[in-house]
Order: structure tokens, then C-alpha cells, then sequence
């Protein structure tokens, strides 16, 4: 069976008729075509298909489409204003957060998240914010100073 | 006057020219891929260890509504395999399936839901066979042959006695011997593995877009496979989401695409699921090693005798490369005279191995810096003296014929040591912190290639346009290594231009010249030497525009970049009216830079397969690792790491630092968490839950020193900067929990149930010792 859908999606207002089984994944990716949300475990094991759900990063892998009805989504398309990278996508670049860049979408949703929340975190608080995102290329040393650098940047102006 | 001045950027820290692209979610990887149309792959794997084959049946799954195609291995009866002296494996199983989870069948279908449904219709009958799961019992006399070709499930067998170890081992001070077992590893990359196969009917014509480090090799395998004119095939690789050497051979899975394609006559993409990518690892195989050293009482080695066991898996894959470094890579990083080396690479019924990021070096670099260790606090010797005292004297040849111009170790024990306070700290922290050392090394891109074409080692393009833009083209494989941002690098500084008039375009081979691939560290010494060769042949066509132009000779042209001009009085000729002179004669200008190593650098002739671990040039990596131990637990928690690389020049400190910091990590992970586990056959740890990858709270800060040691061939003086520092690590950690609480750790990983169990094993010895000691 399928439901109407009706979210805003990284600031756009959005009616979609979705699948009941299907994952917000999935919809996110394969019907709506943003590509930037990855695949990287079977389920909750990685972090990589982190989006923002009411500014709360949660993992659309485990999160039916059906069930943000009403909610606002944003994925990592929807950071940047007028073609510039955000704060925490500069921090992700110019600090090379980002290797492979497989990961780095889940981790800069998950970042954004948090300087949301709290715009000057500690070394400790960035550590339990992505504590379940997985990158293996980085060894997370430089990904920690993308966040700090992203931190400093938004207080400077620039949207996280 | 003018004041232009060329615009340098070697050794800066340079942002990756892919970065944004990575940060916006615009970078396109292979599963991104989305045409109308398009055909859902799914492989139904065998849920038996070791079998002969006796029936597939797939009617009823090619019954079912919405599948448009079914292949089994009677679809093809070519063999694949990276190595031309080892093709033996069979994209689909036939006759036989040597370990749970090989393809035996596959389905395209209208989307994945039917593609699903469809295996679980496909039914295989079987006559189970005899299975085994550890090189030992795949080596028992009366154990059945995987493959008839490989008598005694030996994939190969390696001997090698340089100089006289029993006789070094006389004269040694002390002779320790101790065996090692390292848990078998995955690379674990992030990106599940994909591939995207278009097949036009009505031109007989095949693309696929792979998920894959050696695009190349993906090209002559399905030429190989399909039995297509290799000119009829086009390899795309999009972004790629890590490698490892998971990726550098090519995959079964870009092999069924295609033929699930061709006999659909549409697009097929396959994107597995982690426990698939598991399934097919590549990684680093189960070893088992004993190391007998001799060492004098001031520290010296006089000899090395290591045997060294792989689990190799079903397949032979890289497997001969893999044991052949284990052994030729004892050498290389300090003076040794003799060494004997037995090394034996077993097939054995699990899923194959590979060439995980320190190909066969790195288990036995973990043996031989732990006795190293061992020995020298016998000898009541600092560990860092103890390397110190057996460095090599650069530039040399070693005993088996591997050619050594840098050699930087030495400052990075130095910087290790001053970094981390070694002298003041160790053997001075409380009660259950310890620290430890440890040295390791790798190649800059093996000397010689897997096929022997006849092709220079290396080439690049340039293209240069009416538009004043400078286009390279390379081969060279993106996998996050940042291998397109040191060739934009490269040209850009032989130009004297800012990067931003660079553009690069990769990983097309109806684009792009062909390159072997990324591994082996390659790239950055390879390609990066064609790259300058390409932009020095472009920079002369330039000057010789110039001095048309400015009518001057071109021995008296100063190229600035931005500006040519004759003499300093002169306003010369920006580089578009440069641009344009050049052009007037022949239109687009293409020039080709090439790179070829020299037969020095390809390893002697001493024993058979000697040329493995020729290269062009080593690094080195020296780490001082900080633990806290706790006893009640058995928890270890590495507090801090200091590492220092000699990569010869740093092209790029922020992406060294980055290969550097990675290096050491995914060491980390190997020495103290991640391990496959098999029952049966079965994979148990095919997800990153079970196959525990350290998380940003489990992972250190990582100090990380720069050496430069300027090697003679390498681009700038570059050398590697992406896998030697890994090997380092694992010793590193278990000599420095050996430092806090006395006890060593030979087998891998290091798990808390391990350190609870020695802790435990300690204590009761301390007791009983002390209760003899009463009694007495």
C-alpha cells in the first residue's frame, strides 16, 4: 500500500504518494533522485545516510519515508547559500575532513546538527555527536578540526 | 619591469581539487547512477563452504514476472584473475563453489524487490565436499585439492636463504624465537561495491561504470570474460568511496553486471550490500608467522629466520604477490645479512584475499618489531637504540637486490622520540600506562607492473586550448587518495600557473590515457613523474611560442607563469598571447609525458620472484604509541600517537598528513579491534558491528611529523605517504602495553576479553610465585 507524503524538503514543499515499506532512504535517493544521502551499511551501522529531520540528525536508513509526513527534511543538498559552501562544508574541505567523501555527507549532516544546537561544542561534545558515523579514510583527526573550524566560521557569520 | 613571478605550490597545504564536489553532495559515485530504465543486478551466492555442483535451477526465477535476465556459470566458461600467472576463478561458479558465498547465479529485474524475490527461487543441488577453514587443515596430507592445478592447497610456496643463518645464529649474544597469528582483516571501505554495466545491442558496444582502484584491469578482464575486442568496452570510474586494496583487482561483481547486461541488452546496475562487500574483501589474510632473531648484546641483528603462513582463501587473487612481500620486505628498512624466509600461501574454503593498504608487509613488520622489542629489554637496551644500531647506510642495494637511494628513518626515530618525550617519559608514567615504538616501511609503486606490456610505467596528457585552460588527462584512479589534486599540483607547478587554470579529467578510457591503477602507492611517484614530464614537453612548446612572439631565442625566455618574457627589462607576453603564438601553427595542442622505471629498481635474480618489493623508491615511518591499560577491565586506550614519515618531499602537507593520519589509524584497528570470524565457512562479522571499526571515541589524537629526505627519482622528491606508517602501529601498541603492565601480545587483535584473559594469566603466576617464595 502507499501514502501521500507531504514534507518540506530542504526548504521546498513536497507531495509525494510513497510506498508503506519504503525507507526515507531510499525515497530520499531513488525516487527524489538526491543522490547526496549514501548507502553504507545494511542498517544503522554506519551514519553515512544521516539527514536532518526538524534539525535532529537521525539516520534515514531506519526511518520509513511515510513517517516524516509533515516534518522538515533537509539533506546535505540543502546546505550553502548562493552556490557557497556552508561552514561546516568548508571545514570538511579545507580542512580535509573528506577523503574518499563517502561518509561526508552522514558526518557534515550530523556536524550541522550539532552546531545547531550548540554552536561552540568541545572536542568531547564533537566526538559524542559523531560518535556513530563511520569514515575510514580520515582516521577522524582532521575531521575533528573541520568542526571546530566550521564552529569558528559560524560565529564569525557564516551559516553552519 | 614586470613583477610576475611563477605561482608555486609544492608543499603547501592544498585543499583537494574534488573537495567541493565531496562536501555538496554532488560527487557522483557508481551506485549514484540513475537511468530510466535500468535493471536491477542481485547475485544468489552458495550457502556451501566446498561442493561440486551437480544442478542450478533458475526456470522458475526466470518466470517470474519482471526478471529480464538469469546468468550461472554455464553463461561462461573464462577464467578471471589479476595476476596472468594465476587466472583460475570463475566470474560464476561451475562444477565447483570452494567458500559460502561465492556466485552462483545472478538476476536482473525490473527493480531490486523482484530481483530479491527471484533468488530466493533459484535452487543449486550439490555434493558437499570436505571443507577447511585454516591454512593448517587445508594443508593436511589427506586434505582434497580446491583446484586441481594446486596440488596439497599450496598456492605457492617461497624460499629464500640469503647469506648463512645458522651460523649467524652462532654468533649471536642472543636468539629468541616466538610465532605471531594476525586475525584476518577487510579494508571495509565505505562504498559498498557497485557496478553500473550499459550494453548497446545494436553496436555491440559494453560500458561499465565500477566502483574500482584499476580501471584497466577491470578493461582486459571483460574483454577476457565477455570475449569482446577490448575496443568495444569503455570503463568509467565515477567517484569512489575508498579502496584499500579492496578494489585492485577486478571484482566478480562488475564481471556479472555485464554479463547480466549483455543478455538483458539494457543497463544494469549491481550494488551489493555490506555483507556482500564483506563477502568480497580482498583483505588481508589470517597469517601465522614464527621469527627466529639473532642479536648481539649491543643490539645488532645477525640473522632472521621467518616463516610466514597465509590463509588465502579459495581464489588465488594477488596471493603469490602477497607472500613474496612478506618475505622480500624483511629487508629494506635496516642492515640484515641473513635471513631465510619460508613462506607457504594456502587455499583454504573462505572468501579470497587481497592486497589490503600494506600488502604483505604489515603482519610480518608486527613479528618482527615485536621480538625486535622483545630482545632489546632482554639486553636491558632502549628500543630506540636498538634501531638505531641497525640502520641501513643509504644509499645501498640490499642483499636481495632492492635499490635504496632515501632513506629517512632515522629522522623519524629522532622526531618520534623528541616528540613524545621518550627519554624523559618512558619507564616513568603511572601504574598501567606504557609507551612503545616501532619502525615500518613501503614502496613508492612496484618497479614492475603485473602486465608486462612494453608501455612506458606511466603517461599523461595534456591538452592546451584557444581558451588558455591546461587539461590533464590521466588514468590515474581518485579513490580519495587525492591522486588528481597532486597532478593538477604537479602541472600547475612546472607552469608556474595557479591551480585554478588546471582542470583534470579522469577515469574514462574513451577520454583518458590508460594507467595501471592506484596501488602499491603508485601513483604519486609514477604518474606524478608523467605529469612533470607532460607539463616540462608543454612549457617547452611555450617557450618556443614565446620566443617567436617576443622575438628573442628561447634559451634567453623566462617562463613566469602568468608572464613569458626575454630578459628582466622586458613586458613580455601573457600567457593567453603565449597561448595564442602556440597555436597558430598546429591548432589544440596535445603533449604526453611519460614515466619508466629503471631496471636497477626491479629486484635481483637471486630466488624466484624476486622482483617483488622493487620500487622506485621506500618510505619510512618511525610511531611512538601512548596506552592506558585498565587492569580491572582489560580495556586499552591509546591516549596519544606521534608518527614521523619519510614520504621525501611533501607535495601536499595537508593530504600527507591526512594519508599519514589514516595509515596509522586503520592500524589501529587491526592491532586492536577488527577481525572476521567464520563459522563453518559462514561469515559471522559481515557488518560493521561485529567487524568493529574504531569510532571517533575510540580514536586518538595522532601527531604527525614530516620528513623529507628528498629522494633522487621520485616528483619533487616525493615518495609514499599512504601506507607506510599502518605497519607501525600494531607493534607499536602491543610493545607499549607491554610497557604498562608486562605482558606481550603476539596474537592480533588485542581484544579487552584478550588483555582481561593475560592480566588474569599474570596474576595467578605472581601468586603462585609468591606462594612458593613463603613456602620456601
Amino acid at each position: 500500500m502507499a501514502q501521500l507524503l507531504e514534507l518540506t524538503l530542504n526548504g521546498r514543499p513536497r507531495v509525494d504518494a510513497v510506498p508503506d515499506n519504503m525507507l526515507l532512504l531510499d525515497y530520499l535517493r531513488e525516487s527524489v533522485g538526491l543522490t547526496g544521502t549514501k548507502t553504507g551499511c545494511d542498517g544503522g551501522e554506519c551514519g553515512a545516510c544521516t539527514v536532518l529531520i526538524d534539525d535532529v540528525p537521525l539516520l534515514s536508513c531506519l526511518t520509513l519515508a511515510a513517517s516524516v509526513n509533515g516534518r522538515r527534511v533537509d539533506t546535505v543538498e540543502s546546505l550553502g547559500e548562493n552556490g557557497e559552501l556552508s561552514a561546516v562544508q568548508r571545514g570538511f574541505h579545507e580542512k580535509l575532513g573528506s577523503q574518499c567523501g563517502y561518509c561526508t555527507p552522514g558526518f557534515i549532516m550530523a556536524s550541522v546538527g550539532l552546531l545547531r544546537r550548540n554552536p561552540a561544542p568541545s572536542d568531547d561534545e564533537i566526538q559524542e555527536a559523531l560518535g556513530s558515523n563511520i569514515c575510514r579514510c580520515t582516521g577522524y583527526v582532521k575531521i575533528i578540526e573541520a568542526v571546530k573550524f566550521a564552529a569558528q566560521l559560524n560565529a564569525e557569520g557564516t551559516a553552519p | 619591469m614586470n613583477e610576475s613571478a611563477p605561482i608555486r605550490n609544492i608543499g603547501d597545504y592544498v585543499p583537494m581539487v574534488d573537495g567541493p564536489e565531496k562536501v555538496s553532495g554532488r560527487a557522483l559515485y557508481t551506485a549514484d547512477i540513475l537511468e530510466p530504465g535500468m535493471l536491477a543486478g542481485r547475485i544468489y551466492r552458495s550457502p556451501y563452504a566446498h561442493a561440486e555442483i551437480l544442478e542450478v535451477d533458475t526456470s522458475k526465477a526466470l518466470a517470474l514476472p519482471g526478471v529480464k535476465a538469469v546468468v550461472t556459470g554455464a553463461d561462461c566458461d573464462k577464467t578471471f584473475g589479476v595476476l596472468p600467472i594465476s587466472r583460475s576463478e570463475h566470474p560464476i561458479a561451475r562444477e565447483r563453489v570452494r567458500y559460502r558465498g561465492e556466485p552462483v547465479a545472478a538476476v536482473a529485474a525490473i527493480d531490486d524487490a523482484t530481483a530479491q524475490k527471484a533468488l530466493g527461487l533459484i535452487t543449486m543441488k550439490v555434493r558437499e565436499l570436505p571443507a577447511y577453514f585454516t591454512s593448517k587443515a587445508a594443508l593436511a596430507l589427506d586434505a582434497v585439492d580446491l583446484h586441481e592445478h594446486k596440488p596439497g592447497n599450496l598456492e605457492r610456496d617461497v624460499f629464500f636463504e640469503l647469506g648463512d643463518v645458522e651460523e649467524a645464529f652462532s654468533k649471536a649474544d642472543l636468539v629468541r624465537q616466538s610465532t605471531y597469528n594476525c586475525a584476518e582483516v577487510c579494508q571495509n571501505q565505505m562504498e559498498m561495491h557497485a557496478a553500473v554495466a550499459q550494453y548497446d545491442a545494436v553496436r555491440g558496444r559494453m560500458t561499465v561504470h565500477a566502483s574500482t582502484q584499476v580501471p584497466y584491469y577491470v578493461h582486459l578482464m571483460l574483454s577476457q570474460i565477455l570475449d569482446m575486442e577490448m575496443s568495444q568496452i569503455r570503463v568509467v570510474k565515477p567517484y569512489v568511496g575508498g579502496g584499500f586494496g579492496a578494489r585492485t583487482e577486478t571484482l566478480n561483481i562488475e564481471l556479472i553486471s555485464a554479463l547480466l547486461a549483455r543478455k538483458a541488452g539494457g543497463t544494469v546496475r549491481t550494488v551489493v550490500s555490506r555483507e556482500e562487500t564483506f563477502i568480497t574483501h580482498r583483505g588481508r589474510p589470517e597469517t601465522d608467522i614464527t621469527l627466529k632473531l639473532g642479536m648481539t648484546k649491543t643490539g645488532r641483528i645477525t640473522g632472521v629466520e621467518c616463516e610466514c603462513h597465509q590463509r588465502g582463501g579459495a581464489h588465488s587473487g594477488y596471493g603469490v604477490v602477497t607472500i613474496l612481500y612478506a618475505g622480500s620486505m624483511l629487508y629494506a628498512i635496516y642492515d640484515l645479512k641473513n635471513v631465510k624466509y619460508i613462506g607457504k600461501r594456502v587455499l583454504t574454503n573462505t572468501p579470497p584475499c587481497g592486497a589490503f593498504r600494506g600488502h604483505g608487509t604489515v603482519d610480518v613488520r608486527f613479528a618482527f618489531e615485536s621480538l625486535l622489542d622483545q630482545m632489546a629489554g632482554e639486553l636491558g637496551l632502549d628500543p630506540v637504540d636498538v634501531r638505531r644500531t641497525n640502520y641501513l647506510n643509504a644509499p645501498t642495494f640490499t642483499d636481495n637486490d632492492l635499490m635504496i637511494n632515501s632513506y629517512g628513518l632515522p629522522e623519524c626515530v629522532d622526531w618520534v622520540e623528541r616528540e613524545s618525550a621518550w627519554r624523559e617519559r618512558r619507564g616513568n608514567l603511572p601504574k598501567g600506562k606504557g609507551l612503545g615504538m616501532a619502525c615500518s616501511h613501503y614502496i613508492s609503486g612496484a618497479s614492475k607492473p603485473v602486465n608486462w606490456t612494453g608501455e612506458p610505467h606511466a603517461t599523461v596528457k595534456i591538452k592546451l586550448d584557444f581558451d588558455g585552460s591546461v587539461v590533464v588527462l590521466s588514468g590515474a584512479a581518485e579513490i580519495g587518495q587525492g591522486s588528481s589534486t597532486i597532478l593538477v599540483q604537479s602541472v600547475a607547478e612546472v607552469l608556474g600557473l595557479d591551480m585554478s587554470r588546471i582542470r583534470i579529467i579522469t577515469g574514462d578510457s574513451d577520454v583518458v590515457p590508460k594507467d595501471n591503477g592506484s596501488y602499491s602507492s603508485r601513483v604519486t611517484f609514477m604518474v606524478g613523474n608523467a605529469a612533470i614530464d607532460a607539463a616540462q614537453n608543454l612549457k617547452q612548446v611555450l617557450v618556443q611560442a614565446a620566443a617567436r612572439r617576443l622575438e628573442a631565442r628561447p634559451e634567453d625566455i623566462e617562463c613566469l607563469g602568468e608572464v613569458y618574457r626575454a630578459g628582466t627589462q622586458d613586458t613580455g607576453a601573457s600567457f593567453n598571447e603565449v597561448v595564442e603564438e602556440a597555436l597558430k601553427d598546429t591548432g589544440t595542442i596535445t603533449v604526453t609525458g611519460n614515466y619508466s622505471t629503471i631496471p636497477e629498481s626491479h629486484g635481483g635474480r637471486k630466488y624466484r620472484g624476486s622482483a617483488i618489493g622493487g620500487t622506485m623508491g621506500y618510505s619510512y615511518s618511525a610511531q611512538v604509541v601512548e596506552v592506558t591499560v585498565d587492569e580491572e577491565t582489560g580495556v586499552v586506550t591509546v591516549d596519544k600517537v606521534w608518527v614521523a614519515h619519510d614520504c621525501g618531499k611533501a607535495l601536499n602537507r595537508l593530504t600527507v598528513e591526512g594519508q599519514v593520519q589514516g595509515s596509522v589509524w586503520m592500524g589501529m584497528g587491526q592491532a586492536m579491534s577488527e577481525e572476521t570470524g567464520y563459522h563453518d565457512g559462514l561469515l559471522l562479522t559481515a557488518n560493521m558491528l561485529d567487524y568493529r571499526v574504531p569510532t571517533i571515541q575510540d580514536s586518538p589524537p595522532i601527531e604527525t611529523g614530516i620528513v623529507e629526505s628528498n629522494d633522487p627519482h621520485g616528483p619533487f622528491g616525493a615518495k609514499e605517504a599512504g601506507e607506510g606508517s599502518l605497519a607501525g602501529f600494531l607493534p607499536a601498541l602491543t610493545n607499549a602495553i607491554e610497557d604498562a603492565i608486562g605482558v606481550r601480545f603476539d596474537d592480533l587483535p588485542v581484544t579487552p576479553d584478550r588483555v582481561f584473559a593475560a592480566i588474569e594469566k599474570r596474576e595467578r603466576a605472581l601468586a603462585r610465585a609468591a606462594a612458593r617464595k613463603k613456602s620456601a
